[in-house]
This record gives structure tokens, C-alpha cells and sequence, in this order.
């Protein structure tokens, strides 16, 4: 339900950004690491709600969820998180560091013009 | 036509800046601050007040509290004569840095050593937003079931204790089914360096190793800030 308060984000950001290029925008995408728990039905339902009457209304969003990463101990390999077995594809340590995982970020907005 | 616009910006960022002041503040004033989360009903409040009673000539503790409406917490804890703020979020499932920035203008901040903030209960949410603490406590009760971390990974990868409660539970023959080697797998997979203490905030079982804890990360905060 934090999917409220990042809408209400991507929301004063869009129209920011709308005003200031003078046009409609139609679409935007967005990217997320795994622990910023978004869910994208959520995230898209809380948007066109907020987005209602405003010139973001009828935007679509798209969102890009990035794997949380972890670095072999052993042989520096970087590989994706996998909770069930973690273990290096190279050489199968299950020794390993968490990389930072992604943030969530508005990396690219479409607009209509003239 | 169409035009695309590379905005590369972090959503949460007005959070952020608030959550980094917050932090400037604590550690200009030497108070450390961790953020308890957990589900609704894991016992966050009863290990406050059973925390703070035991430890009041040693430490002294401030609570901020957050529920989606009424001061119930908020009064447990005054009722152990530590100060507290109740933030009512009014349907909101998280605390925002915002709200404990305003919460920490209420707390007699420079009389205490310790800022608890105990979020909303919700095991999701909270976890995204940063208030400015210095680390997250994860709670979760044994009758909430041993595959919590495995289903919801971010706090337990993100928390530098995890108090697993409600333990005497367990010695009540087969009344709750909890496996704390699963949890203790599943978590370290998520978070090497997270300590993980067994406890009972009812009958005071493992809490000796939670104060001990907690001293020793008082101590070190202020000793490096």
C-alpha cells in the first residue's frame, strides 16, 4: 500500500516535468530493486486514481523490476539473488556479499507534442 | 509526435531529504535511533515496555509511535513513565521521515540515549521508506509462521537484529509449528551479519541478550559520533 505515497512522487515529478516541457506526457517508465517491494498492479491502480483530472491522467507506467545482486566471495562473480539456493553459477560458493539493492527511480518520461 | 525525457531521478528523494536530516540531527546529538517493524500483533509494543522498564537505570529510552489511529501504544509506554509521541498516520501503512522529523521536535531528545520509533504494524511497507534511524529491528512472532522471511525478504535483509518473540510459545507442546533453524537459514541467506535473539517479552526469556545488545550499540554510536 506504500504504492500510494510513490504515485503521489511520480505524480508532483510528471507534472514538474510536464510544465516544463509544455507537453502531455503519455507515458513513463520506472525501474525498482526487489526490495522495494512495488507491486506494479498497485503502483498503476494508485497512479490513475491520484492522476485523475490532472494532465497525467490516462499515463501509463511501466516498471522494471532489477534483481537484487550478490557478489561471489570466492571468484568475484556477480550473479542474481535466488532465495530457494543462493549459490555462485561459476563456481557454486554459496559464499557471498548482498549488493546494494536497486533504488527506485523515474528514469524516463514520453510526452506528446505538437 | 513523440518526445522521451531521461529523468533518472529517485522517486522517494523529498523522503530522503528528510530521512538524511533526521539522521544529521541523532548523530549531532549523540542518540542512537533504531526503526521496529514487524507485523500487527508480534509484540513490538511489549518489548518496549518490558525494555524500557528493565533497562531505566541504564538506558534512557524514547518511543515514537506509529499506528493508523488511537495513542493505545503511546499510552503503554508513558505508563512506564518514558516520554513518547504517538503519530496517528490516519490510514497510512507507513511512518514517512516527515512525520518523525515533526515527532522528534515533541521528544525531550537531548534528555535520552535511545530513540525507538515503532512503525505501523506491516511487515511491507515500512520498509521502504527511510526515517533517519540508524537501524531497523525486525520483530516476528512465532504464530505468524516460520516462512515469513522467505516471503517477505526485505526487512529481514535489511534489519540488524531480528527478535524472534513469543517463544514460550513454543514449549506449549505442539500448539504453534515455528522452526527457528529455517528462520535462521532463510535470513542469513538474506543478511550474514543480522543477529538473530530468540525471545519471550512476556516471560523475559533471551531479553539479557537483547539488552546486552542494545547497550553495547548505545555505546559504540556515541563513542563514533
Amino acid at each position: 500500500m506504500h504504492e500510494t505515497m510513490v504515485a503521489e512522487s511520480l505524480l508532483t515529478t510528471i507534472s514538474a516535468e510536464s510544465t516544463k516541457q509544455n507537453a502531455k506526457p503519455v507515458s513513463a517508465k520506472i525501474s525498482c530493486g526487489m526490495l522495494n517491494a512495488i507491486n506494479d498492479e498497485v503502483l498503476c491502480f494508485a497512479f490513475e486514481a491520484i492522476a485523475k483530472d490532472t494532465p497525467c491522467e490516462g499515463m501509463k507506467l511501466e516498471i522494471e523490476h532489477k534483481p537484487l545482486q550478490c557478489k561471489c566471495k570466492n571468484c568475484d562473480q556477480t550473479f542474481d539473488f535466488e532465495l530457494c539456493r543462493p549459490r555462485c553459477p561459476k563456481c557454486k560458493s554459496e559464499e557471498f556479499d548482498l549488493l546494494p539493492d536497486a533504488p527506485l527511480i523515474l528514469e524516463e518520461i514520453e510526452f506528446e507534442t505538437e | 509526435m513523440k518526445k522521451r525525457v531521461n529523468v533518472g531521478k529517485k522517486i522517494l528523494i523529498a523522503n530522503e531529504e528528510y530521512a538524511l536530516k533526521n539522521s544529521q540531527f541523532l548523530a549531532k546529538q549523540k542518540k542512537l535511533c533504531l526503526n521496529m517493524i514487524s507485523s500487527p500483533g508480534s509484540g513490538k509494543t511489549t518489548i518496549l515496555v518490558r525494555t524500557i522498564s528493565e533497562l531505566k537505570n541504564k538506558i534512557k529510552i524514547g518511543v515514537i509511535e506509529g499506528d493508523i489511529q488511537t495513542d493505545i501504544d503511546a499510552k503503554r509506554i508513558k505508563a512506564t513513565k518514558a516520554p513518547a509521541v504517538q503519530i496517528e498516520t490516519g490510514g497510512s501503512c507507513h511512518l514517512s521521515a516527515a512525520q518523525v522529523s515533526g515527532a522528534l521536535n515533541n521528544l525531550p531528545v537531548s534528555d535520552l540515549d535511545l530513540i525507538f520509533i515503532e512503525n505501523v504494524g506491516n511487515l511491507i511497507c515500512p520498509t521502504a521508506f527511510e526515517l533517519g534511524e540508524w537501524g531497523k529491528i525486525a520483530v516476528l512472532s512465532v504464530a505468524e509462521g516460520d516462512d515469513k522471511p522467505a516471503k517477505y525478504p526485505a526487512i529481514f535483509a535489511k534489519s540488524k537484529v531480528l527478535l524472534i518473540n513469543k517463544i514460550d510459545l513454543l514449549s506449549i507442546g505442539a500448539l504453534v509449528d515455528f522452526d527457528i533453524e529455517r528462520v535462521r537459514a532463510d535470513v542469513r541467506k538474506l543478511n550474514k551479519d543480522i543477529k538473530i535473539l530468540p525471545v519471550s517479552a512476556k516471560t523475559g526469556q533471551g531479553m539479557a541478550d537483547w539488552y546486552d545488545w542494545l547497550k553495547e550499540a548505545v555505546k559504540i554510536y556515541k563513542a563514533n559520533n
